[in-house]
């Protein structure tokens, strides 16, 4: 381990001067000042939980966007943008708008109306309290898990770019989420998020606008990338006819239908740690803003994670490689694209915001972890079947201690991962059991007026198992790939796509069957949470450009532009 | 944009902006008096100088508009 750590330390990529140390610790100074500013107007359970419900359209729309802007998000696909090319960019276009578009015009009215304070608090509502405390179970869990997961990778990357110690990137950055979010609740959450988004723009900006200048603009840029790799990085679409004729060895219906039509509906719609930052929102028509105003962003992230990626296979003289052939070589690893493109452009002072940056996109993404579980942990388990009828206060002091246990428990998965490093694929691919799942059985709750309570919980309990038989069959069988990716030559992102697929529709043949078999709650029950029995509120005489529908069209129509562009 | 009729969180960002605008922009200005011995890629643009300087003129601009002495009441 110390020879391990002395190598790390020697391979720093980067070294801050003074003024870098002095936009970082400002940085940190700030975000515990709107914590403990913020701490007097978190005192009741509506307030600390939901942010009083009184968050405008813009900052709903950007903190929903940046809990999903984790540094490892943006260094992660940064890498992956090296490795596969522009077909990385379908992650934040066809992966994330049509769902975020969904999530505003069709699904916000029923999260919104229903004033549930969760996702697992609308299956409750819905579908009863088996489900509900069958998904926020598996959340509240996998959640701190994964933050775990982050924080040790962000630290392992802070150790490596900077030669920083592991315990204590840990250990401060940690301790800072739990304290402002204990403090101050989810509206200091929100709040954090939209100032780390902004410092996230300012911190990675300069690196696409340099790096352009530098390969002499997008045209030159194709034509240096198809000599250092190939001509194919640069297409979104063309090249997805076949699976062997892409990087990333996946075909087009894996795009579509596993990645567009269920990964990403599954995220944005149902994880509550981006809804959550939606159902904070003052009123209705906010709710449905939020989510365009983040899609609207969203299209333009690729600038700052893809570009840079892209930019680094034409520009940078060494060749990256993956994480476990960089240690053992020396090399440099694909994660490392976005702090070696800053090694390259960036001074004194400009390195300093580019490290914030990736130090912010870290917070905000485990405050969202931290917060989303604090709520699930209080409303749907605590309460729910723990101790249901104590004060309000008693429920906002529940939520400060579990926001701190929530921290200590990432800590704890993250020294465990430390040690054992396997667990690290086994919980993300934990994660992804639930997601499609879950879409299926929101959705049918929400657009299916016959969908019962027994067949809601057997779908939402057949799809995970299935998403977990398909998983195992592949760990024990690999040629099982050709069946559950429909190509054996499918990489570990294909898989997931197909898997998902197929989970989620086992949940909805399973979820109709059933529901058919049992009998359905009366529209007088339903009124409030299902399309057809409930009355949607008017937007009133609004003029063209406050209207969601108007602004979701634009969104659109931009979608539709920029992968005909690139197509 | 303040929630609550507190202190906005665009004063905050602008603030924000506004220190590391001014500290981005110094650093530029020493780099470009006192050329290190190895630049960077691009150092000739001076970068830092324009950024910081906008960095510094939007943070003045937010800090300004969302001041608490100006939105309040």
């Amino acid at each position: 381990m110390i020879a391990r750590l002395a190598f790390l330390d020697t391979s720093r990529l980067v070294h801050l001067s003074t003024v870098d140390l002095i936009i970082i610790i400002f940085y940190f100074a700030l975000v515990l000042a709107i914590g403990f500013y913020l701490k007097e107007r978190a005192n009741t359970g509506e307030d600390f939980f939901m942010a009083g419900r009184e968050m405008t359209a813009w900052i709903a729309g950007l903190s929903f966007l940046s809990a999903n802007l984790g540094s490892l998000e943006l260094m992660g696909w940064a890498g992956a943008a090296y490795q596969y090319g522009i077909l990385a960019a379908h992650w934040y276009w066809i992966g994330a708008i049509p769902a975020m578009l969904f999530l505003a015009l069709v699904m916000m009215p029923f999260y919104y109306i229903s004033k549930t304070h969760s996702v697992p608090g609308y299956l409750k509502l819905r579908f009863g309290e088996s489900s509900r405390t069958l998904s926020s179970v598996s959340f509240a869990f996998m959640t701190v898990l994964m933050s775990g997961i982050n924080m040790y990778s962000m630290a392992l990357v802070l150790k490596i770019v900077l030669g920083w110690d592991i315990n204590l990137s840990i250990w401060i950055s940690a301790g800072t989420v739990a304290i402002y979010v204990a403090l101050g609740g989810l509206r200091s959450a929100i709040f954090n998020e939209v100032l780390q988004f902004i410092l996230i723009w300012a911190g990675a900006l300069l690196i696409p606008i340099l790096g352009l200048i530098e390969a002499g603009g997008w045209s030159a840029l194709k034509v240096k990338i198809a000599a250092n790799a190939s001509a194919e990085y640069t297409h979104l679409w063309s090249t997805l006819g076949s699976s062997n004729n892409n990087p990333m060895g996946i075909h087009w219906t894996g795009i579509v239908f596993g990645l567009g039509a269920i990964i990403s509906f599954g995220y944005w719609t149902t994880d509550f740690l981006v809804v959550q930052r939606v159902l904070a929102a003052k009123d209705l028509r906010a709710a449905k803003m939020a989510p365009i105003i983040g899609a609207g962003f969203k299209m333009f992230v690729p600038f700052i994670v893809i570009l840079p990626g892209l930019l680094a296979l034409a520009v940078l003289p060494m060749k990256l490689m993956p994480e476990a052939q960089a240690v053992a070589t020396g090399g440099h690893s694909y994660n490392e694209v976005l702090p070696l493109m800053l090694a390259r452009y960036c001074g004194p002072g400009l390195l300093g915001l580019g490290i914030t940056a990736l130090i912010a996109g870290f917070m905000s993404g485990m405050a969202g972890n931290v917060s989303a579980f604090t709520t699930v942990w209080t409303y749907d388990i605590y309460r729910a079947l723990i101790k249901k009828n104590e004060s309000d206060a008693h429920y906002v002091s529940m939520g400060r201690w579990c926001t701190v246990l929530g921290v200590l428990i990432s800590i704890g998965t993250a020294y465990l991962v430390m040690d054992f490093k396997s667990i690290m694929d086994y919980v993300q691919a934990l994660f992804s059991f639930f997601i499609a799942p879950l879409f299926g059985t929101v959705l049918l709750g929400m657009l299916w007026k016959r969908a019962t309570a027994a067949g809601g919980f057997c779908g939402l309990l057949a799809g995970t198992a299935s998403s977990v038989g398909l998983w195992a069959w592949v760990k024990v069988d690999p040629t099982a790939l050709r069946y559950v990716a429909m190509s054996p030559s499918a990489k570990d992102m294909a898989e997931n796509m197909y898997r998902a697929l197929w989970s989620w529709l086992v949940c909805v043949i399973v979820t109709v069957i059933v529901s058919l078999l049992t009998t359905p709650k009366t529209d007088a029950q339903l009124k409030g949470l299902v399309y057809g029995v409930t009355d949607i509120p008017s937007e009133g005489q609004v003029p063209l450009v406050h209207r969601p529908l108007f602004w979701g069209a634009v969104v659109a129509a931009a979608f539709a532009i920029v992968n005909v562009i690139f197509w | 944009m303040k929630p609550g009729g507190s202190i906005s969180i665009w004063f905050f960002i602008g603030i924000s902006l506004f220190v590391n605008g001014l500290l981005i922009f110094g650093s530029g200005v020493y780099e470009y008096l006192n050329p290190p011995a190895q630049p960077l890629v691009l150092a000739n643009l001076h970068a830092g100088i324009w950024w910081g300087a906008i960095l510094t003129a939007l943070g003045a601009l937010y800090s300004f508009y969302f001041s608490p002495s100006r939105t309040k009441g």
